[in-house]
């Protein structure tokens, strides 16, 4: 087949005389084609960004993004949410934007398999899509009994809200409905998992509404890990803002726990007593969202291995897979974190569909986390490749310094806010 | 009538079709955009920030340069862009800065 470049299209345009001849100009869908078909899986942090930034990189690129959901409600600020420090409408965003403004064909149904031989996605509605790269970002899903008697059912009565939306309304629900006194069970996981600063700005966050509301009641953390992600900046929050609210069990203090009973809501730490709460949010350990399982792209622990210069999958050839399903460590399975290989993830893309060589890739991290409305503390990182892996560049990033003036943590409360704002409009308009 | 409005109906649609050609790009896959990709994450895009964080499209390069300079030697204090900006060369610091002095 004769391909008509966009150059070969757009001189032929020029060099046209008589109108007549316009009838033997190829047409637009045709041209437009060219660049290659690119089709992504997932429609959060690192699914959107990858489809968006392919399109501004190059418009030749077909793009088409597969979204179950209509709507995405963002994990990040949902803990504010739970605080009462912010309603749903502002996690929640739209894919007009990048159908509209960016030329991104929105797909809402699920992928239920891959055919990277035939290099197809079958959709749950019965129809297939052909591409010639695949994204693949289906965040995370939850390992149903990995603790005892946690499966989905079990999540209605204690909800994780580990994936933002009903759950998240759900817990905002117990909370206002819990008397002043009760007591609220965070049970947070063992490395690796989804946004390790999370379920202890959940405890801040809720720690902030109970002050306010049920002064009264208590928040334990049952942990199943020896240590959290920027533990003493929280510690030192928690006294100056909530004393005497959140007490933090640690594995070796019998924080780890292998079952619950939804009736007599209690969780079941590894050694010690049972423990009753009024609220319980079990966060259960985790894998790659199923997609990439069913595709053959996880390894044995449930994550997916990748070339950390591209993305692509260390199982599949021109398939990637970015974001929370990805191994990518050093990085976090974090939304900037997804966002930011999305980036390098559609250079790359870009790249190898125009047979170049792509630019040597540079990646970022910034967690803010909110230990109350004016108190942010954030922990950051740059990354950069070395020996075919990403790095993180020493002597650069790291947590908020531990003493500072009330101001530093107003200021890195607002710029939360401000990063939240920048890169939801930078993803989904 | 019919033909020469099928006629002028085609013309319009071509020169739509030149009009979308002549938008359709493939932007430079550098490396000053893919180090300058990291700030959009909260600067905003093409560092056009909607909210708190100062907005940087458009400054020029040589103040760009010389503010994260003064990050990276302390002698402007800053909450993250100290930590951030030790990540980066000189040169790649340069890299940036013009990468977001060329943004409107
Ligand atoms: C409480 C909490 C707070 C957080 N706070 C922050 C924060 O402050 N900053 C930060 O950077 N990160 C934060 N995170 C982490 C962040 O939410 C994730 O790291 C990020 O969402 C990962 O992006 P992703 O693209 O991998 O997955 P997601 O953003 O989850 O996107 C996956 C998408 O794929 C879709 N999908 C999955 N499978 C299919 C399928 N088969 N077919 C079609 N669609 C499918 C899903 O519907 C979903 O929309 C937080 C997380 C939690 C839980």
């Amino acid at each position: 087949m004769t391909k008509t470049t966009r150059r070969d299209f757009i001189r032929s345009v020029g060099a046209l005389g008589a109108t007549t001849s316009l009838l033997s100009l190829p047409v637009l869908g045709h041209a437009k084609a060219a660049g290659g078909r690119v089709v992504v899986i997932g429609g959060g942090f690192g699914g959107a960004t990858c489809a968006g930034y392919l399109r501004k990189l190059s418009s030749d690129i077909d793009v088409t993004l597969v979204e179950r959901d209509s709507t995405f409600m963002t994990c990040p600020f949902s803990n504010a949410v739970l605080g009462g420090l912010y309603d749903m409408d502002f996690i929640t965003h739209g894919y007009d934007s990048l159908r509209d403004d960016h030329g991104v064909k929105i797909v809402h149904d699920s992928a239920v398999d891959i055919d990277a031989g035939a290099k197809k996605v079958r959709l749950a509605g019965g129809s297939s899509l052909k591409y010639d790269r695949l994204v693949v970002s289906p965040g995370i899903d939850l390992r149903w009994n990995a603790i005892e008697g946690y499966d989905e059912a079990a999540s209605a009565v204690m909800p994780h809200a580990w994936k933002a939306g009903e759950q998240t309304a759900i817990l905002r629900k117990q909370l206002e409905a819990m008397p002043d006194g009760g007591v609220v069970i965070i049970a947070p996981p063992g490395n690796p998992f989804r946004c390790p600063p999370g379920p202890y700005e959940r405890a801040s966050l809720i720690a902030h509404y109970l002050k306010t509301h049920k002064p009264r009641s208590k928040i334990l953390i049952y942990d199943a890990k020896p240590n959290f992600s920027k533990q003493p900046l929280f510690e030192q929050g928690w006294a100056a803002l909530y004393p005497g609210m959140i007490e933090w069990i640690s594995e070796s203090e019998g924080g780890a726990i292998d079952a619950v009973d939804v009736r007599a809501m209690t969780v079941n730490p590894t050694f010690g007593e049972p423990q009753k709460g009024d609220v319980i949010n079990v966060i259960p350990p985790q894998k790659a969202g199923t997609i990439a399982e069913v595709a053959g792209l996880t390894d044995d622990n449930g994550w997916c291995p990748v070339d950390q210069r591209t993305f692509e999958s260390r199982a599949q050839k021109d398939i990637y897979v970015i974001g929370d399903a990805s191994i990518a460590t050093p990085m976090p399975k974090s939304g900037f974190a997804a966002s930011s290989q999305g980036k390098v993830c559609a250079t790359a893309i870009v790249a190898s569909l125009a047979g170049q060589d792509m630019p040597e890739p540079s990646y970022v991290n910034t967690c803010y986390s909110l230990v109350g409305p004016d108190y942010g503390i954030s922990v950051a990182a740059v990354y950069r490749l070395s020996d075919g892996g990403i790095a993180a560049v020493q002597g650069a990033g790291g947590v908020s310094p531990k003493d500072v003036d009330p101001e530093f943590r107003v200021a890195e409360s607002r710029y939360a806010v401000g990063w939240y704002q920048s890169i939801t409009s930078d993803i989904w308009g | 009538m019919q033909n020469s409005n099928g006629l002028l109906n085609l013309i319009a649609l071509l020169a739509a079709g030149l009009l979308l050609a002549a938008a359709s790009h493939a932007a430079e896959l550098s490396r000053g955009a893919i180090l300058a990709a990291s700030c959009e994450g909260c600067h905003g895009t093409g560092g056009r920030s909607p909210g708190a964080i100062p907005a940087i499209a458009g400054k020029s390069a040589d103040y760009l340069v010389e503010t994260l300079e003064s990050f990276r030697s302390g002698e402007k204090p800053s909450t993250v862009m100290g930590r951030h900006v030790s990540g980066y060369s000189e040169d790649e610091i340069r890299q940036i800065a013009e990468y977001f002095s060329r943004q409107k």
